[in-house]
């Protein structure tokens, strides 16, 4: 057995965190350098996730709610409120020395306070504006995101629907959303998979798709590397694990418009 | 490879992609600093979590406590949940459990949340479809070996080491091993087919 079949077979333990000592660190440290353990560990954290559905019992109680909504108000944002540094404990120091410190740092606390007081203003600004551009957001993203939407593809008369994707593709943020349309069905352990054609080098894989019963599909973020540039995206079919190449011919593809 | 691949799994399929923009929207509002996206979040998932808590822990002060605990985490933090990498209740069952564990057996949390991916795994927003899941997954125990079911429950629901399962069974380590792994797969499989 090899070294690494050694690792994988200590995986689902560690998904269970039922794996201890030095097995342990010894699978976290492979982990951070084999991307295929990576992929097993999480197919066999989802698995885990299956267990949790056995769980049955009584809803939290009434007042769980509210006590999770005051703690979330009494909560500051650790993003929107600059840290504090943790006072010292002067008191160990000689009676004159204390009261020096105290006078240094009460003024140092009410300079911080009125910092602090700028940040927060600022921070409230902003959280509005990203109040408001999440709303604008939801308004353009709820026609093409809900399941509930209509999605008519107009074809020309008498031509049967096609199959059709769109990609939505934001480089500087790495963010993708991909939808498609009536996409014939696939055989077993087979899917679709998206990819980005970078303007120099190999196609990035963009996600693993399978149809519904409709032959919609939608692929949403998936992990890209910052800042590519898209020269265009394509599909082929691959395992349905998918593929870090693709391994079939280009069944759609389409350039920027 | 890790994609955001919202797939059909045996019809859980509608309601999985009902949940997609849902949760999309919930983790959006956290990450603005949304107390409505919290009030969302507890309405569509604090069953699961409360359920899971109360599982390992019987105790339903300590099971509101983690309760408490995970969806604050997540507010505190919302970009440890990365929604391309797996839906968003199974991967706060997976974190409940985990902390669950942690207090049960009042040791530190081992297991960073931010470290936490799962890749895709069935909706867990709705009553109902948790509800058909649920008992596909007793079905799926139901049909298991009772020293394999045993051994998979021992580990999950009790956070038991496989040494320690080995120790209570007198099983050998490398029997204990196999039957958790060929557990979980089978469990996997009962929503492939």
């Amino acid at each position: 057995m090899s070294e690494h079949e050694q690792y994988a077979e200590n995986l689902p333990l560690y998904a269970l965190d039922a794996l201890a000592g030095e097995d342990r660190s010894q699978l976290a440290k492979h982990l951070q350098d084999c991307a295929a353990c990576r992929l097993e560990l999480e197919q066999f954290r989802a698995d885990t996730a299956l267990l949790a559905l056995s769980a049955a019992g009584p809803r939290p109680p009434q007042r769980s709610r509210q006590r999770l909504m005051d703690a979330v108000a009494r909560e500051p944002r650790p993003q929107n409120v600059a840290r504090t540094k943790p006072a010292r404990s002067w008191w160990g120091w000689l009676g004159w020395a204390a009261t020096v410190a105290v006078i240094i740092f009460s003024l140092s606390l009410w300079r911080e306070n009125s910092v602090l007081k700028e940040k927060l203003l600022s921070a409230t600004s902003l959280q509005a504006e990203s109040a408001r551009q999440l709303e604008e957001l939801r308004t353009v993203a709820a026609p093409i995101l809900e399941p509930q939407a209509q999605r008519v593809t107009l074809v020309a008369a008498k031509t049967p629907p096609q199959p059709q994707g769109k990609a939505y593709y934001l480089k500087n943020r790495s963010s993708l959303v991909f939808l498609a349309n009536n996409m014939p069905p696939l055989p077993a352990q087979k899917a679709y998979e998206l990819w980005l054609i970078p303007t120099a080098g190999k196609p990035i894989a963009a996600g693993v798709f399978k149809p519904d019963s409709r032959g919609n599909a939608t692929v949403v973020n998936p992990p890209l590397p910052p800042g590519t540039e898209a020269k265009a995206f394509a599909i082929t079919v691959e395992d349905e694990a998918g593929s870090p190449v693709p391994t079939s011919a280009v069944l759609m593809s389409g350039a920027g418009e | 490879m890790r994609t955001s691949i919202k797939e059909e799994r045996d019809g859980l399929s509608s309601p999985q992609r009902q949940g997609i923009p849902a949760d999309l929207a919930i983790v959006t509002g956290l990450k603005t600093g949304d107390p409505g996206a919290m009030a969302n979040l507890y309405d569509r998932y604090s069953s699961i979590v409360y359920a899971v808590a109360l599982r390992v822990l019987g105790d339903t002060g300590a099971a509101e406590d983690v309760l408490q605990e995970v969806f604050l985490q997540l507010w505190r933090n919302p970009g440890a949940f990365d929604a391309a990498r797996g839906n968003l209740g199974s991967w706060l069952a997976v974190i409940t459990r985990n902390r669950a564990i942690d207090s049960l057996r009042k040791r530190r949390p081992e297991t960073d949340i931010e470290d936490v991916v799962l890749s895709v795994a069935p909706d867990m927003a709705g009553d109902a479809e948790r509800a058909r899941a649920a008992e596909k997954v007793r079905g799926a125990l139901g049909a298991m070996a009772p020293a394999q079911r045993s051994a998979l429950e021992m580990a999950y629901w009790e956070g038991m080491s496989h040494s320690e399962i080995a120790d209570k069974t007198g099983e050998p380590l490398g029997t204990i091993k196999t039957r958790i792994r060929s557990g979980l797969i089978a469990l996997r499989k009962s929503f492939q087919t």
